[in-house]
Formats: structure tokens, sequence, C-alpha cells
């Protein structure tokens, strides 16, 4: 996944969305761990859509 | 590494935590409180709006310095433009204060370290310490720094993120319906209503709504909540947003001096609240009214709960599931039956049409209920739209 650090709110919503767990907020640093399966939640659930697939550029 | 000792490591300093750590500290427990960001209470994220009702439960005595706005009443706006106006006589509960949460939040911390609990802040914590197949505290970073903090108990108060109680194994997923994504952006230069929220209902926030909830003559809080499930494209929560404004000419020529996202459950509670070592409390356990977003009241309630049982435990040395689950009895007794039915009815009416909107809008603002809430108003819609209310008929 990535992240549009220039977008991002660092507001959580992501990671609470997560079904797997993957995403992790260390303050305003968004993590993507080893779970993730790119089901593309966290790409919808972006109020500002600071989150795309690498391939849907 | 640094390591602590205490009765109660608390995970988050938001309205639950802080009351439990207040209940607990009270109770004599030895309590920690750790929070990941270097503010209680900012950056925002939340409408701000608050009932009266439940602040003498937690011993809050209403303040002008986290007061923003004294609210008369609400007004449910239709789809179509028709607008319920409901006043203080009407919506008595419901009706509240808009608060600053910055301020909020840092006096119900503050209740909590004069009640003896310790705040640690730029704290995060990043899993559990595991004794014998058992939660003995967390594990953080604490100002860049590895540190353990051991504890009889953990309180998952880390609101919607929930990693703590997902770390123990608690299930805290949430379906695409039962998720509100939200963006909401203070406004100034606005024409309001200023004692007054506003609710607007319909397309212009699917499976949601859009409020305006007022902090001062020509300021407020003008955000949108839209269910995941109805989300179509990547950033479509702001679009709704800028289109709505763009549309209300009584906004349009505002300004914005904050711009605030973020992520509310709208789904039932979580089926368990405590393990052994572990109590969840807030918005962590997805305790949140599906109808309105609000959660502030449930978490402070929580919060006490929590801390009342912890201060029993600490005089037992008992901090099994089993001593633990006089919380979760407690609040599901306070607030679960209403917290369910709520969500039923947010099931029901996220995909009703905009021209049946506008007809219950109309039906309600014309049955002269006398004292208006969720409830009530689904007592009048009962009426005129039995099959909307079917399937929890019972519980109205
Ligand atoms: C857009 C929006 C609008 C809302 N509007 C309203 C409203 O008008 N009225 C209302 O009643 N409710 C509203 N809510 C809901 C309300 O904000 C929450 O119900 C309330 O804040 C819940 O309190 P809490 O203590 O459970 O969690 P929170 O207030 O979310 O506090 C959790 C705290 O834990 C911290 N934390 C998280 N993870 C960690 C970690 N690993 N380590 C350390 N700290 C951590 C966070 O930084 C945060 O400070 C709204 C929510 C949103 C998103």
């Amino acid at each position: 996944m990535i992240l549009d650090v220039d977008k991002c709110m660092h507001c959580g919503a992501c990671v609470g969305s997560c079904p797997f767990n993957a995403i992790f907020l260390r303050e305003i640093i968004l993590e993507f761990n080893d779970s993730c399966t790119r089901c593309g939640r966290c790409v919808k659930v972006c109020p500002v859509g600071a989150i795309t697939m690498e391939d849907d550029s | 590494m640094r390591t602590y000792e205490c009765d109660v490591v608390v995970v988050g300093a938001g309205p639950g935590g802080s009351v439990c750590a207040q209940y607990a500290a009270e109770g004599g427990c030895d309590v920690i409180m750790i929070e990941k960001r270097q503010e209680i209470g900012s950056p925002l994220r939340c409408g701000e709006g608050i009932s009266k009702a439940w602040l003498d439960e937690i011993g809050l005595t209403p303040d002008p310095r986290w007061i923003s706005a004294d609210m008369d009443g609400a007004i449910i706006v239709s789809p179509g433009g028709h607008r319920f106006k409901l006043d203080e006589s009407m919506a008595g509960n419901e009706v509240g204060y808009v608060v600053e949460r910055h301020l909020f939040d840092k006096e119900l911390a503050a209740r909590a370290a004069r009640a003896g609990a310790k705040i640690m802040m730029k704290t995060s914590a990043t899993s559990l310490i595991m004794k014998g197949g058992e939660i003995a505290g967390i594990k953080g970073i604490s100002f860049g720094e590895d540190i353990e903090i051991r504890a009889k108990c953990v309180v998952a108060a880390d609101g919607y993120e929930s990693q703590v109680a997902r770390w123990a194994g608690i299930e805290t997923k949430l379906k695409p319906s039962d998720i509100d994504t939200c963006l909401q952006y203070r406004m100034t230069n606005i024409e309001i209503e200023p004692t007054y929220c506003e609710f607007i209902l319909g397309s212009a926030a699917p499976g949601g709504y859009l409020w305006i909830f007022p902090k001062g003559r020509d300021t407020a809080n003008v955000g949108l909540g839209i269910i995941l499930s109805e989300i179509q494209k990547p950033g479509d929560v702001k679009r709704y947003l800028d289109e709505y404004i763009a549309s209300d000419p009584r906004l349009s020529k505002g300004q914005v001096l904050e711009v605030m996202s973020g992520a509310v459950s709208v789904s039932p509670p979580i089926d368990k609240t405590v393990m052994n070592n572990l109590i969840v409390v807030g918005d962590a356990a997805r305790v949140i009214d599906a109808m309105t977003g609000g959660g502030i009241c449930h978490a402070c309630r929580m919060g006490k709960y929590a801390g009342e049982v912890l201060s029993k435990c600490l005089s037992t040395g008992d901090f099994s599931k089993e001593a633990l689950m006089e919380y979760d009895v407690r609040w599901r007794d306070q607030f679960e039956d209403k917290l369910y039915r709520n969500w039923m009815a947010k099931e029901k009416f996220r995909s009703v049409s905009d021209k049946v909107l506008d007809d219950i809008v109309l039906a309600i603002s014309e049955a002269n209920v006398e004292n208006v809430n969720v409830y009530s108003l689904l007592k009048v819609i009962k009426d005129k739209y039995p099959e909307l209310v079917a399937e929890f008929e019972d519980m109205i």
C-alpha cells in the first residue's frame, strides 16, 4: 500500500477498520505489517484519500 | 530497558481511559495511564456534541472552561429541506453542550491525576507482556525509549483503533456497513442558529448524516459521516462535504479553521469486554450509539464502572475474568439494549430513500411527541412505516 504522507491526517480510521490488524499508527507514522492482504478497505475508508494500492496509480 | 510496576495500566488518555484511571486511583489502585499523542484531547477527532443527563453520574460539574456552547435544542433537516425544530422542553435529555474536547479531555485527565494516577505522554503501547500465558502488562515506547509496564490489569481504552484488545485475542473487527468514515471542518463566518445542533439527513451523507454543531455566533463544527459500504471512490468523504458546503448558502462563504478526520463504529458492542487481567472500555469496545455516533458518554460511564470494579479487585487481589465480569454486566445492564436497538434502527435506515426520509421527518414533526429521543421517534415511525421497524418491534 502507498501512503501519501502529505494527505494523511493520522486519524487512525484505517487502523481500526483494517480486518487483518495490518496497520499500526505510531503517533503520526502509519506502519503496514505483513498481515496486509491488499483487500483495499483502508483505501476506501480513508476520509481524505491518502492511501492507494501499488498498482492503481 | 526501563520498567515500571503498578496495579493498573490504562492505555489511552481519552475520556474512557481518564475516567477509569480516576476511579481506580480513588479506589486505591496504583495507576499509570499512557497516551501516545503529545497532547491530550488533540488533535480533535470529534463533533463535540454531548447530552447533559449523564454528567452527574461521573461527578462532573459543567464548567465554562470546557463548554463551547450551551444548546437550546436540535434541528432535524430532511433531504428535501424540511426543518423539524426540537427545543429543550421536547428533547430534554438529548440536548446538551458543544464542548471543547481539548479542554474537556484534559479536565478528565487532571481529575485522574488529582486522584493519584500517573500520566505518561508520548508513550505508545506496542504489545502485551505475557507471563505463563496470562497478560502481565504492556510493552511500549516512551519518548523513543523501549519500556515495560508490569501491571495486574491492563485497561484497553485506545479508542477506535482498538489494538490492545486485538493483541489479547478479542475480536474488534468491523463490517463495512458498521463503519462511518468522517470528515469535519471547523468553519467560521457562517450563518447558523448558535444554540441549535443541526442534523441533515439523506443522500448528502449516504447511510450517515451531516452535522452542524455550533461553537459560537458564526462558527461551528460542520462535518459528515458516510457508511463505508456506500463509499464508491477514495476521498468520497471530502467530496461529499465540500459539495454540501458549496450548495448551502449559509456555509458557502465560510472559511475553514481546522480540518478533522476519523472513523466511528456503528456496530453492536463487542461480545466480551473482560478477560483475565484485561478490561476494554469505550470506543475500543465498539460502544457507540449507532444512530448518532455519540460515544463520549458511554466511554465515561464505562470508565467509571471499570475503575470501581478494579478497586474491588485490588482488595481481593483477584483480577481474573470472573472477578472483572461485574464490569461487563454493569455496563450492559445500563445501556446495551439501547445500543442494540439503535444499531438495528441504523441497519434499516441506512438504505431508505430520500423520499421516505422526507415523509418520516414530516411525520415526526406532525406527531407532537412530548419527549423526543431516538426511542420516541421510532415509535412514531412504527405507526407510519411499520415495515421499517418490524424486525425490532419488540424493542420499541
Ligand atoms: C468524526 C467523529 C465525530 C464524533 N462526534 C461525536 C460527538 O459529537 N459526540 C460524541 O459523544 N461522540 C462523538 N464521537 C465519538 C467520540 O469521539 C468517542 O466515542 C470518544 O472519544 C471515545 O472515547 P474513548 O476514551 O473510548 O477513546 P478516544 O477518545 O479515542 O481515546 C483513545 C486514546 O487512546 C490513545 N491511544 C490509542 N492507541 C494507543 C496506544 N497504542 N498507546 C497509547 N495510547 C493510545 C489515542 O491517542 C487516544 O488519545 C465522534 C467520533 C468521530 C470520529
